[in-house]
């Protein structure tokens, strides 16, 4: 069973509530997928069991010794990532038209590393993430990568919590296609609602089981009430309403899980919220 | 002059910084966070103009292929695959780098277009305002970007660009001048701030950071840029009513006190990066 954890907007509560969810469930395996801004991690001392180099992609490497200036590959390249016989890297896509243009055969397409991939076993299980190297692309195969990784460490028996990235482009699709079910975490603001319609209709279109959480609910009532209206709309279940709480920006700069502060109002509604979730785990295996 | 706003983590307050920043200096806003687009709910700009963003996708002649499969074998997207009996595209995963075209010794491949996202632009009194759309389910927002940044109105130009440090941002970060980065001083936001800083050195961008949500009692942010000689442009408090005001759509330096805060910013930004 894997439950993937978005938001559509960032900054609303995604790794707070996919770290919360995986404290209170027994056994369970982690994956940090927002590869971008991983934060999962900070809050669990482990060890690293397994650290791999992730090639994400290729770039086009000029050989000056054959060049002979002839412009055949800047002609031929569509990303304007090569100039004055040099790659621009960041612009380079890796798509090889230049090397087969080439009469002198110089160009090349070279392997680039852009992550490390880590399996980390913390006292709270394994985690699967990933440190891309900054400016790095190609982030949805890196997720893949990380999905796998977390599915090597469970079985049907084992709950892999996915800690998603916000937006709805590669890495989201990747995070959450092929899983059994996504928490969007949204919050009560006008671009909050925004980017949840995106995102919702994003996992429609994959055909995903979703659930949406509306986090900081009483922050602005009018807006949490258009979300919950939309959802009732689109069948979409409110499967928690998490109240705001300054006891979770006290949990994140202390490094412990919110459920670990027994007085908190988030906590007792995000406790809610995974009896919620249980039951409905539950119905689907049965 | 192209200023870039950025921030490693998503909701540290880019487009709250980058609206209310361009209104009070007087920049264009272009909003690079294609994904996840925000800026107009807050300048609701006017007198919206729009443009489709496409993208090349290759077409097989099946009278011309032969099957041979160079095509497929060459895409290093995966985006075509030789069956049996025809080559099928994966038009998603197509980056329209035309290496099939290349190969291909029949002329089977032809190239069509297909829209991926949308422009629009419009006016907030004398100031450009500028999106990109990325359709939902397309994966590529770079092709949006890249149309966006196509050309610049003339002046200063405000980028508000995608949340963390990879692709999407660096596309941003080509056409930028110098950079601002938005933080907020909690664990998180300061974890992701330090690879953002990462980020615009290896551009070798002039740059400054402004924390947001700023607190009194957390530090760590203004020890690590006086120990990393990094400019502080500014500091926002964290107050409901700002709060509200964005959670309904509003623009915060409509409170007296905020407006105050970013004229204090827009000062010292000129000081840090000068212009005409």
């Amino acid at each position: 069973m894997e439950l993937t954890v978005i938001s559509g907007k960032g900054g609303t509560g995604k790794t707070t509530i996919a770290m919360a969810l995986s404290e209170l469930a027994k056994d369970v395996v982690k994956a940090d997928c927002d590869v971008d801004a991983p934060n999962l991690y900070l809050f669990y001392k482990g060890r690293d069991i397994k650290k791999e180099y992730f090639y994400g992609g290729k770039k086009a490497v000029i050989d000056k010794k054959f060049c002979t200036d002839c412009k055949e590959c800047e002609k031929v390249c569509q990303f304007d990532a090569i100039k004055d016989g040099i790659v621009n890297p960041f612009k380079c896509e890796g798509c090889g038209a230049c090397t087969l243009v080439c009469p002198q055969k110089a160009v090349r397409l070279k392997e680039e590393k852009t992550a490390d991939v880590y399996i980390t076993q913390t006292n709270k299980g394994i985690i699967s993430r990933a440190q891309m190297e900054v400016g790095s692309e190609g982030s949805g195969k890196l997720i893949t990568q990380l999905r796998s990784n977390a599915r090597k460490f469970s079985d049907e028996n084992i709950l892999i919590i996915i800690d998603g990235s916000p937006g709805i482009g590669c890495p989201v699709i990747s995070s959450i296609t092929g899983s059994d079910a996504v928490l969007i975490v949204t919050e009560p603001t006008q671009s909050g609602l925004e980017d949840f319609v995106r995102v919702m209709e994003l996992c429609r279109h994959f055909g995903v089981l979703t659930f949406a959480c509306i986090n900081k609910y009483d922050i602005n009532d009018k807006m949490a009430g258009e979300i919950g209206g939309f959802c009732r709309e689109n069948d979409v279940y409110v499967i928690g309403k998490i109240p705001y709480d300054d006891t979770v920006m006290k949990s994140i700069n202390e490094l412990k899980p919110i459920v670990h502060y027994e007085g908190s109002k988030a906590n007792q509604a995000i406790r809610k919220m995974w009896d919620n979730i249980q039951e409905y785990i539950n119905r689907i295996n049965q | 002059m192209n200023i870039a706003i950025l921030s490693g983590k998503g909701g540290t307050g880019k487009t709250t910084v980058s609206t209310n920043l361009s209104t009070i200096i007087g920049a264009n806003y272009i909003d690079c966070d294609v994904e996840e687009p925000n800026g107009f709910i807050f300048l609701n700009p006017s007198q919206i103009k729009r443009e489709e963003v496409q993208v090349d996708y290759p077409v097989v002649d099946s009278n011309r292929c032969t099957l041979c499969g160079d095509c497929a074998k060459v895409c290093q997207f995966h985006a075509l695959v030789r069956t049996k009996k025809d080559i099928m595209l994966f038009e998603k995963l197509c980056h329209g780098c035309h290496a099939c075209e290349i190969v291909c010794k029949q002329g089977a491949l032809t190239f069509e277009k297909r829209e991926i996202g949308i422009i629009e632009e419009g006016r907030y009194g004398n100031l450009i305002c500028r999106r990109g759309i990325l359709n939902v389910g397309e994966p590529m927002a770079v092709p949006v970007i890249k149309k966006l940044l196509k050309n610049f109105p003339t002046g200063i130009n405000l980028i508000d660009c995608a949340p963390g440090t990879s692709c999407n941002v660096v596309n941003s970060l080509q056409y930028a001048d110098s950079a601002i980065l938005v933080t907020e001083p909690s664990v998180f936001g300061f974890h992701d701030l330090k690879m953002a800083v990462q980020l615009v050195r290896n551009f070798h961008l002039p740059f400054g950071v402004i924390i947001n949500k700023y607190n009194a009692e957390d530090d760590r942010v203004q020890k690590y840029c006086e120990k990393e000689d990094i400019n502080i442009l500014g500091a926002i408090p964290y107050r409901r009513e700002a709060a509200e005001a964005y959670s309904s759509g509003k623009m915060i330096v409509e409170l007296p006190e905020y407006k105050e805060i970013f004229e204090e910013i827009a000062k010292r930004l000129r000081e840090v990066f000068p212009w005409n």
